[in-house]
């Protein structure tokens, strides 16, 4: 874990090292100092040596000095260090993610990718920071004064050597018991949350339902869980602050008992003893710190562990290989074609795929909900491959094909489709970055879009983000004005005008078999409205092609094809369509 | 504890915060007087003992290792029963200290817990406009950052901002009594690190918000490029987010290794103006007792030391001070805002008109009755002394002239007029924004109409307590919230007290038993994140069952079968309906085919009723309907 997590390092290689470098030096002044100042009591004021104490006044004032440079120069580093990881983290992430294919895609839920490079993020640059200064500077600062301690103190080191062990097994026990608790906590708080949210986006139907009272109640549970839980946490961790203090204490007594009888025997002096004392302070906060930085520490490794997964997913298509860069034509065919999601082994969502499509045809794709229609175009634009058999676009498996080669060639209009932020340009740009004003004006027009000229900032109206501002039908149509922009040699519509009329879903039809004469167009359409004037209808059912022909020939021999135009055209069967 | 509550520093702004905090104070704080007054008195303690610890050291060297070595004592035996009396008072000082933070401990918890509480009943309570009005994002973060920094401040910065108080008090003091002359020395440097820390303190909240605002950007590009993953695939658009993700992503490194530094260079300044401290006081100090005997006669070593001792603690309170008050400013802007959003009027109900269980004898007349008997009756008190009457639930709906605007002058539907006989299904058929659903919001009173009159079985709606007449009224809304739970709770739902039995003939009736029964788990399956794996179909689907299981007199469907195939639609119908049957229902739809049966269809346009009549009458009308039906005309 720790060796894909340090990759991201990279340029950031020389503060990460230098900001130990510069607390070490930092913790050593900060711990000289009290020895210095314990040398000014015990041989200048106690002397009366008025020029010691001035030699001994400049050495401190310089070693604060240095300590400061040390402290401000670390700190910067340190922020320099940790910033730059977390970018190089975040653009490691990104770019991994953008690799992935729609199998790699799908196993991760988007939410779940959303917080990995968020919040995940920001806990481990959070644990960067703190190991690249507090987890040197602790144990530095420990060592340093138990150092010291020996030195002026002499004995009094042995009072250590009992206080460490306890306060170690102390700490360990306290946090043992805690952490459980605390990880169960951070659940409920994820819970709670999604209750609030829930009901935010639900509210309608809670009041529709009359429901307020019962969702209040199921709140105040997870809320008085979360209480009970974090006092049952706290109840013990408040017991550090005693425990630390009650143990400084009794060492300061000890020191107090023998560093008398020390200076009794002329082994030590007064300031000696008085700096004993700031170095039994820095040895018992070096310790709580280190216990700190273990817990948070333990609390960020879930988070790297889930950054982790992402990084350590390889992508299973590779966007930019060898192969084919050049779609000749649009023709398609499938032959023997099964496919699952789930790989070879798993139940098929698509059976005994065979069919061929000819370049420039319009073909409509007909069938229940999961029944296969989406699956089958996505191997098309190869967003997932086949589990047996093949698919051929322009002659070739299209896995002979640069994949960005055959995607250029071949438009998706998804079902789940989204405009991003930004203008309506420059999300018509996504088709083509450099299409100019009159081929974006083409595109619209083509897929009736035409709401954009009347608006008062045309091209460059803004998007909001996911197009919220735009009604269900406008946003399809955009994304299909997008698609066209690609000048695709096969352009494939899923589903793609569900929220739009009928009138204008005819409109664009026409326009697709008029102005877009050579690409293969293949529509998939709960309507058959929208189907019915294609060169093919392909009706699917449980992952079969069940039948294809064209709407006379369908209305003649296929029941099911009857029965959907029955219900939705009652029976007349030129209702809705071009003329 | 890391969290999230260290990141919105540097965005303060309070407005009335001696307000805010005297309504906190009593909001965490009352009904516990006795438990305050004891935190208090502990904290005065531990207090104490610090500052008797500090001062240890003067009275170890003065009254017993000067006179040991002097030879004025001759044994040890004083200085150990004065460790003993030490020791004593330590663990009095420790023992307090875990008083204090003990009882602070279940006071901030329940006083968070009520907090939250009273958000989300508040949450429940709003009227709809609030929902419309308020992003989703502003009110989670007062759920989450909000109460966090809660949270920090009355855990931890109150208590620790009186005991640094207390604490710099009384070593002040201390040092005064000790020394004023070295005392005015501590007191400079005081001066110089309050100085520095706020200058400081000014360039890092400056960085901190910039950014807070450069990290909220990157974080929304990351969500929407995550979000829209597929799209950017299919249009290979990966290099192009890519670059534009470097560039924002440089930007906010840049901004966070400042803001970053800045708030790291507090320590080291702080331990380094000490230290000059010390060395100034050392040189003074020693300079006094050297020369003590001239004019500062009584000036001790031990003192001296003591007082180099005091000082190293009032440093240390004293930033501690500064930063618990950044703190409480933080939590008080986040307090401003909880109270702002309690304060909040709830969703108004003089309703007085209630729904009562009743029976019905065979001449008409109708009875409350304390048993469930399935059936229902308005129970309505009069205002002007006349005996309670009581009419049967029937499910007629009149409206009479009917204008609305969500704003008050722009209105949007005009004149409706419509009646809704029991046992009818009235359809409403136009174009998006042409008030179909703002309509069915009116008659559950999700909104408050302008003018006119709605009446349900001859009873205006606004004697009605709102609770009951939506009781009476089966929503199946245009988009599905499931909730968290499993399937068999989202079904019950609808009605509480439902046995399984009953829920399970309800998803029979909605078609939705066979894809249940599919499940991992059945009915027993957990529905996490509002339905995720679940299709649009199958959560409507869900939704009719839920409404099936409700068993309201009156139905209103919006676009309820809108992503239900043809095919599933077919099979669905059957059992919308038997829904259906003997109930009045309102029905939006998209698809003309699913609304050809209903008694009467309404052509909305622009807020009003263009066309009514049956399906047939309609057509034969060759008006607006016609051209719809025979897709000449535009539907959006």
């Amino acid at each position: 874990m720790l060796k894909l997590l340090s990759k991201s390092i990279r340029e950031y290689i020389g503060p990460t090292i230098i900001t130990p470098l510069l607390m070490i030096g930092e913790v050593a002044m900060e711990v000289l100092i009290p020895m210095l100042m314990a040398l000014i009591i015990d041989n200048g004021v106690y002397a009366g040596d008025m020029d010691y104490i001035v030699r001994m006044s400049v050495l401190i004032v310089l070693s604060a000095l240095l300590s400061l440079s040390f402290g401000v120069a670390g700190a910067f580093t340190a922020a320099k260090a940790s910033s730059g990881f977390a970018k190089n983290l975040r653009h490691d992430i990104f770019y991994h993610l953008q690799d992935f294919s729609f199998r790699n895609i799908d196993s991760f839920s988007t939410s779940s990718l959303i917080t990995r490079m968020t919040t995940d993020v920001q806990n481990v640059q959070q644990s960067y920071q703190m190991l690249t200064r507090i987890c040197f500077r602790a144990p530095v600062m420990f060592i340093f004064a138990i150092v010291m301690v020996a030195n002026t103190g002499g004995s009094l080191v042995m009072i250590f050597a009992v206080a460490i062990p306890v306060i170690a097994v102390l700490v360990y026990l306290l946090m043992r018991k805690v952490h459980p608790i605390f990880n169960r906590v951070f659940k409920n708080y994820d819970k709670l949350n999604m209750v609030v949210e829930e009901n935010l986006t639900g509210i309608r139907t809670v009041k529709a339902y009359v429901r307020e009272a019962h969702q209040i109640e199921k709140f105040n549970d997870s809320s008085a869980s979360i209480r009970n839980d974090f006092v049952k946490a706290q109840k013990f961790m408040i017991l550090m602050n005693p425990m630390v203090q009650a143990v400084a204490y009794i060492c300061m007594l000890a020191i107090c008992w023998f560093g008398a009888h020390l200076i009794m025997g002329g082994k030590m002096g007064t300031g000696q003893l008085m700096s004993t004392f700031t170095y039994t302070m820095q040895i018992l906060s070096s310790l709580v710190m280190i216990a700190m930085i273990i817990t948070m520490l333990s609390i960020s490794r879930a988070s790297a562990e889930r950054i982790c997964q992402v990084l350590a997913t390889e992508a299973d298509m590779e966007l930019d290989g060898p192969g084919l860069r050049e779609v000749e034509n649009g023709d398609i065919e499938f032959r023997n074609v099964n496919f699952s999601y789930g790989g070879k082994g798993q139940s098929l969502c698509l059976k005994d795929i065979n069919i061929k499509i000819n370049a420039g045809e319009m073909v409509g794709i007909l069938g229940p909900t999961g029944s296969g229609k989406s699956s089958l175009i996505s191997l098309i634009a190869r967003l997932y491959d086949v589990t047996e058999g093949s698919v051929l676009v322009g002659d070739h498996d299209v896995r002979e094909y640069n994949l960005t080669a055959l995607r250029n060639r071949v438009a998706v209009v998804l079902q789940k489709n989204t405009l991003f932020s930004g203008t309506v340009r420059s999300n018509l740009q996504w088709g083509n970055k450099d299409a100019t004003e009159e081929e974006m004006k083409w595109a619209l027009t083509v897929a009736n879009a035409d709401f954009v000229f009347s608006a008062k900032d045309g091209l460059d109206s803004i998007v909001e983000q996911g197009g919220n501002n735009f009604s269900g039908g406008q946003k399809q149509r955009l994304c299909i004005a997008r698609a066209l922009l690609k000048n695709p040699q096969v352009i494939i519509f899923d589903d793609s005008t569900s929220a739009v009329d009928t009138a204008t879903d005819a409109k664009i039809r026409q326009a697709l078999r008029n102005d877009v004469k050579g690409a293969t167009k293949i529509i998939i359409s709960q309507r058959v409205n929208s189907v019915l004037d294609a060169d093919k209808i392909i009706i699917m059912d449980n992952g079969r092609i069940q039948d294809v022909g064209t709407h006379d020939e369908l209305m003649e021999r296929n029941e099911v094809y009857q029965a959907l135009v029955s219900v939705q055209l009652g029976g007349k069967e030129n209702a809705g369509s071009d003329e | 504890m890391p969290g999230p509550m260290n990141r919105r520093m540097g965005t303060t702004m309070v407005k009335h915060g001696g307000r805010t905090f005297k309504r906190l104070f009593s909001e965490v704080f009352r009904g516990k007087g006795l438990r305050l007054a004891v935190v208090f008195a502990c904290i005065i303690i531990s207090a104490l003992v610090t500052v008797f610890v500090s001062s240890m050291i003067e009275t170890l060297i003065d009254d017993y290792v000067t006179p040991l070595i002097t030879g004025q004592l001759d044994s040890f035996a004083p200085l150990f029963s004065a460790i003993v009396r030490w020791a004593a008072i330590m663990a009095f000082g420790v023992l307090s200290v875990y008083v204090y933070t003990r009882i602070m401990v279940t006071i901030a918890q329940d006083a968070l817990m009520n907090i939250r509480d009273k958000m989300f009943e508040k949450l429940q309570r709003l009227p709809i406009s609030y929902y419309d009005q308020t992003q989703h994002g502003a009110t989670m973060s007062l759920f989450t950052n909000d109460v966090d920094t809660l949270q920090q401040m009355i855990g931890q910065s109150l208590v620790g901002i009186v005991s640094s108080l207390l604490t710099v008090i009384m070593v002040l003091v201390t040092m005064i009594r000790n020394s004023w002359q070295l005392t005015l020395v501590v007191i400079a440097a005081t001066v110089i690190l309050m100085y520095v820390t706020k200058s400081v303190a000014k360039k890092s909240g400056r960085n901190f918000a910039a950014q807070q605002a450069n990290l909220a950007r990157v974080n929304g590009f990351i969500e929407e490029m995550i979000n829209g993953s597929k799209v950017v695939k299919v249009f290979c658009h990966e290099g192009e987010s890519e670059k534009d993700f470097d560039a924002i992503n440089e930007q906010l490194c840049e901004t966070m290794t400042k803001a970053g530094s800045y708030s790291n260079v507090m320590g080291p300044i702080t331990m380094n103006i000490g230290n000059l401290q010390y060395v100034v006081l050392v040189f003074i100090g020693s300079a006094i007792c050297i020369m003590a005997g001239d004019f500062a006669s009584g000036y001790t070593v031990g003192m001296l030391a003591a007082f180099l001792q005091l000082s190293r603690s009032f440093a240390n309170p004293i930033s501690q001070i500064a930063q618990q008050a950044n703190f409480i400013l933080m939590a008080l802007a986040g307090a401003e805002r909880i109270f702002e959003f309690l304060d909040r009027e709830n969703e108004v109900d003089n309703g007085y008109v209630t729904l009562v269980n009743c029976t019905e004898d065979e001449n008409g007349n109708v009875t409350e009755s304390e048993e469930r008997t399935g059936r229902w009756a308005w129970k309505h008190p009069h205002t002007d002394g006349s005996p309670v009457t009581y009419t049967p639930v029937r499910g007629a709906i009149e409206m009479h002239d009917v204008d609305f605007g969500y704003v008050q002058d722009k209105i949007v539907l005009h004149d409706i007029t419509l009646y809704a006989k029991p046992g009818q299904k009235i359809a409403f058929v136009g174009s998006t924004g042409a008030g179909k659903t703002t309509i069915t919001n009116l008659l559950n009173r999700f909104y408050d109409i302008q003018d006119g009159k709605i009446r349900f079985d001859g009873i205006n709606i606004n004697k009605i307590r709102k609770d009951d007449l939506r009781h009476s009224l089966g929503m199946i809304l245009q988009d599905t919230h499931l909730f968290s739970g499993t399937i068999m709770e989202n079904i019950r739902f609808g009605k509480l007290d439902a046995t399984d039995d009953e829920v399970i003939a309800a998803a029979k009736l909605a078609n939705a038993h066979d894809f249940i029964m599919m499940m991992p788990d059945g009915y027993n399956t957990m529905i996490e994140n509002d339905g995720e794996g679940l299709s649009q179909g199958q959560r409507q689907l869900l939704s009719i069952a839920r409404a099936a299981v409700a068993d309201p007199p009156v139905l209103v469907m919006d676009e309820a079968t809108s992503s239900i195939d043809t095919h599933t639609e077919t099979l669905v119908q059957s059992g919308m309906d038997r829904l259906m049957e003997g109930r009045t229902v309102f029905v939006i739809a998209h698809r003309l085919s699913t609304v050809r049966n209903s008694n009467c269809i309404m052509v909305l346009d622009h807020g009003r009723i263009i066309e009514r009549g049956t399906h047939d009458e309609l057509l034969a009308a060759k008006g607006v309907y016609y051209r719809l039906y025979t897709g000449a005309f535009e539907l959006e």
